[in-house]
């Protein structure tokens, strides 16, 4: 199961890099939320897939059978930390618009140094 | 009075000189300055008779002693030759520019600070033992020097001489740090004496020729050899007072006492043999050669001293000869380091003397241009004298000073001829002949310089002001050196016992023990031998090309500007400026795309090579889960999901298919049992979504009309590559576990260590509570943030902002 997930997370990779080098702001902001999905996805699976029981203490499971606790919990604190991050992202893409009227990265060059 | 406290007394003088210029202004500031280099010569002279017996004085004082660094002044004959130079010449510039500058139209505090700091930094150099401190002084006088040179900084070209000497007297410089660091590690010590004691071992190092020539290019960037002398002649439009301290008998001095100062160290590779003379021989013939095309008397005698410092220089590497000769002290040997120290005593003085002639001339006339004057005998007849005097002893003719350095110089060339190793005696006739062809340049360009200024037709048409005799004041000065030049003649014996030979000592402690050893003596008249007949030869063929001139300077004008070694430096200025900003414009291109690609490029790069490279692609299929079907659909889904994404044409089905993709990871997470990471994945995709569609739907109209993502190669090859490597590196770590994992003690101790069922709860708030705590803060940042950015609207002011 872990090697398809592997390719699983190398496509999820794949198509978000291909998404962030595009030229419209709020593909890139889609790329990173599917640059985030590959990332927690490969914390799990490199956690091991092969807990018999979720992880929280019930009557007649060993303890070898409970999932992997740890990336869990890891995983919880990285989406949290991932939304807050596009979450300010999509609002500074939606005042950039605002402001500058374009979400060209092609027309958001820095100085007339530039041209 | 500490040796020490010395050096550093110009530097506190310095500290009230603008206080006196303010307070004090009725009087010439330089009055005031003119004490120090006085009491410090007068001092430094009271320490002759003991190194002429071969004394030497020590004087520390603790800087940094955990770094082993320290101020050490150390006095012997070469340091006190050169202490005496830098006050002695100091006094009387100091003098003449009391007289040269004017005290209501020159800002006078900011010269004479510049100039006290440079007098510190020279003591420093020459009488430092420890190579750190003497490092220190060394960029001292480096940036002193620019200092003065753009003393006069409304002027462009004052702007340019100062920038040039300072990028290359620092670049020597740094070089020359290298050199001591290195001569530091091999020796274990940094003081210079203890190095000079260890000079037998140093030698078999491997780091010796790297020392060896880095420590040269300091000396050679500073002394103005070739091919780093271009920024000599620029240096002179620093007033002339400065020109003729600095750039005459000081600063440019500076190499020589450093080539001097490491000769008992360096002398006995051949290397350094090779290079000292031979670099110095070529420097002497060709600034000689091309001081005849200056038409700037400063220029002239910027030429005239890039050549005798070469002069000098190829002295000191013949000294270091003597190393290898046997019995050097009993031939004619012996001969080149009292030559080379004799003339850099001569020259600094009759150099001194000609620079302060130039000014007067500049002063009293309004131009240097060599063309524009003539005829100032009879109008300037103390100036003319001096000048004569001065010319005639860097020309070499009897009766000055400069004769008997010649003298001595010739015999040290010859001396090169019988020497053997090195293959010399197969090139060694080579240099006696060039000696011979740059003293007749030397002779010619001296004569140019005096008689094409002086003599001929008078033009006053062309002259700015009306030409007359200099105040009495500032004659005095080039008066006394002139003086010295005729009194070197008769008692060279004088100055040979009481300057030259301690400095002889220091050069060459590897023939002598003490100053008396040094068994030469010096008469102007030493029989008919070959020496003679070379300067007979000097004299009539200089005098018949200089009789010429007129017919072959043109030929100067004919040579090409532009392969020129200052040319090669403006093109090199060029090209690390304007090159360097092409170079950052080419791949600095402002698209964000571009720095994603390089960065994205790179991680391939590195990953795939360190893969390979390390062997650490390992694919094991043990310890692997089963296989499902439930997890097979869902990944159908999700790729399905994710090419959508990709695919679609608009961006909402974009933002739909975004949105599946993170329910599936949803499902993902139920399927592989992590029942809280599947709800807050659910609830926090959907606001996800929710927050891509407000965004969407305020999306400007002129861009709302929707395309494609199209297609690029290039693009498309890079996420590929991104892809894969992150694919290979998931299956080979976890294909190759090698800790067990720590989650069992998390598992086992649950509810008997925290109480709690939920074992990821339990890691979240009280195992590894302090991650939730900064999780909660970076939420709380992203809250505060995006209501910043939605509140706060500070007005545009137009014109105001540079970016549009």
């Amino acid at each position: 199961m872990e090697i398809i997930m592997s390719v699983v997370i190398g496509f999820l990779f794949m198509a978000a890099v291909y998404l962030m080098l595009s030229k419209s702001l709020i593909r890139i902001i889609i790329g990173t939320g599917l640059l985030s999905h590959g990332a927690h996805l490969l914390l799990l699976t490199m956690g091991g897939l092969g807990g018999m029981a979720p992880p929280v203490v019930a009557d007649g499971v060993s303890v070898a059978d409970y999932a992997d606790p740890l990336p869990q919990a890891l995983i919880l604190t990285a989406i949290v930390i991932s939304f807050a991050v596009t979450s300010f992202f999509l609002v500074l893409a939606y005042r950039a618009y605002q402001e500058l009227g374009t979400d060209n990265m092609n027309l958001m060059r820095g100085t007339e140094d530039y041209e | 009075m500490s040796l020490v406290f010395l050096i550093f007394l110009p530097i506190l003088a310095a500290l009230l000189i603008p206080l006196l210029f303010k307070k004090l202004s009725r009087i010439h500031t330089g009055w005031f300055v003119l004490i120090v280099p006085v009491i410090l010569f007068i001092y430094y002279a009271s320490y002759l008779p003991q190194t002429m017996e071969g004394g030497t004085f020590t004087s520390e004082f603790q800087w940094i002693p955990s770094l082993d660094i320290a101020f050490i002044a150390y006095l012997d004959g070469l340091s006190l030759l050169f202490s005496l130079l830098i006050t002695g010449i100091g006094s009387l510039v100091v003098l003449y520019s009391t007289f040269y500058l004017d005290k209501n139209r020159e800002q006078l505090h900011n010269f004479y600070v510049y100039l006290l700091i440079f007098m510190t930094a020279m003591l420093g150099v020459v009488q430092s033992d420890h190579m750190i401190t003497l490092y220190l002084f060394w960029e001292l006088t480096s940036i002193s020097s620019f200092l003065l040179i753009g003393y006069w900084y409304t002027r462009d070209r004052s702007r340019f001489g100062a920038l040039k000497s300072m990028m290359i007297t620092v670049f020597g410089g740094l070089m020359m740090l290298g050199g001591f660091v290195l001569l530091s590690i091999m020796g274990n010590t940094y003081s210079i004496r203890e190095l000079i004691a260890q000079a037998p071992d140093l030698v078999q190092h491997e780091f010796f020729i790297w020392a060896l020539v880095l420590i040269l290019l300091g000396a050679f960037t500073k002394s103005a050899q070739f091919p780093f002398y271009i920024w000599l002649p620029d240096a002179m439009e620093a007033p002339t007072p400065v020109s003729a301290y600095l750039h005459s008998a000081t600063m440019v001095k500076a190499g020589l006492y450093l080539v001097a100062r490491f000769t008992p160290i360096f002398a006995a590779s051949g290397l350094w043999v090779w290079l000292v003379t031979g670099v110095g021989l070529f420097t002497m013939i060709w600034a000689s050669v091309f001081a005849l095309k200056q038409k700037d008397l400063k220029g002239i005698l910027a030429f005239s001293t890039v050549s005798q410092l070469g002069l000098i220089m190829s002295l000191l590497g013949a000294s270091a000869m003597g190393f290898h000769v046997e019995d050097a002290a009993n031939t004619v040997f012996k001969y080149a380091a009292f030559a080379a120290i004799f003339h850099l005593v001569n020259h600094a003085v009759f150099k001194g003397s000609l620079f302060m002639v130039a000014g007067i001339v500049d002063h009293e006339t309004g131009t240097r241009d060599i063309r524009k004057l003539g005829g100032l005998m009879s109008l300037m007849p103390i100036s003319f004298t001096i000048a004569m005097i001065g010319s005639l002893s860097m020309a070499g003719i009897p009766l000055f000073g400069g004769f008997l350095s010649k003298e001595t110089f010739l015999t040290a060339m010859l001396a090169i001829t019988e020497f053997e190793p090195f293959s010399m005696d197969v090139w060694g006739f080579l240099f006696p002949v060039i000696a011979w062809v740059g003293s007749v340049f030397t002779f010619i360009y001296s004569l140019y310089f005096v008689l094409h200024t002086f003599t001929g037709k008078h033009k006053p048409e062309e002259l700015p002001k009306q030409a007359h005799e200099a105040p009495i004041g500032m004659l005095i000065p080039p008066a006394i050196l002139a003086m010295l030049v005729i009194a070197i003649f008769f008692i060279p014996n004088v100055v040979g016992d009481w300057i030259v030979k301690p400095a002889v000592l220091a050069i060459q402690p590897f023939l002598y023990t003490s100053p008396e050893q040094v068994d030469v003596h010096v008469s102007a008249w030493h029989g008919f031998n070959t020496e003679l007949f070379m300067t007979l030869g000097i004299f009539a063929v200089g005098g018949l090309l200089f009789w010429l001139l007129r017919k072959w300077q043109p030929v100067y004008d004919k040579l090409p500007e532009t392969y020129s070694l200052n040319s090669l430096y403006d093109f090199m200025m060029y090209l690390s400026d304007s090159g360097a900003k092409r170079f950052s414009a080419l791949y600095m291109t402002g698209f964000i795309r571009s720095y994603l690609a390089y960065m994205f490029g790179f991680f391939i790069l590195i990953m795939l090579t360190t893969l390979y490279l390390v062997d650490a692609f390992v694919f094991d299929t043990t310890n692997l889960a089963p296989v499902g079907t439930y997890e097979i659909f869902i990944a159908i889904a999700l790729v399905a999901a994710t090419i959508t994404t990709i695919a679609a044409k608009s961006r909402l089905t974009a933002i739909v298919a975004l949105g599946a993709v993170g329910y599936s990871v949803a499902l993902f997470f139920v399927i592989f049992r992590a029942p809280d990471l599947a709800l807050t994945q659910l609830v926090i995709e959907t606001i996800s979504v929710a927050l891509f569609l407000l965004a969407f739907y305020h999306l400007p109209i002129n861009s709302k009309k929707e395309e494609r993502i199209s297609f690029k190669v290039g693009n498309a090859a890079i996420a590929l590559g991104v892809g894969v490597t992150m694919t290979l590196v998931a299956l080979s770590a976890h294909s190759q576990k090698l800790l067990p994992s720590i989650s069992e003690y998390y598992k086992e101790t649950v509810y008997s260590e925290a109480g709690g069922g939920n074992i990821v709860n339990v890691i979240l708030v009280d195992y590894r509570g302090f991650d939730t705590l900064f999780e909660i803060a970076v939420l709380g940042i992203a809250g505060i943030g995006i209501i910043t950015m939605i509140k706060l609207r500070l007005s545009k002011k137009e014109g105001h902002h540079e970016n549009k």
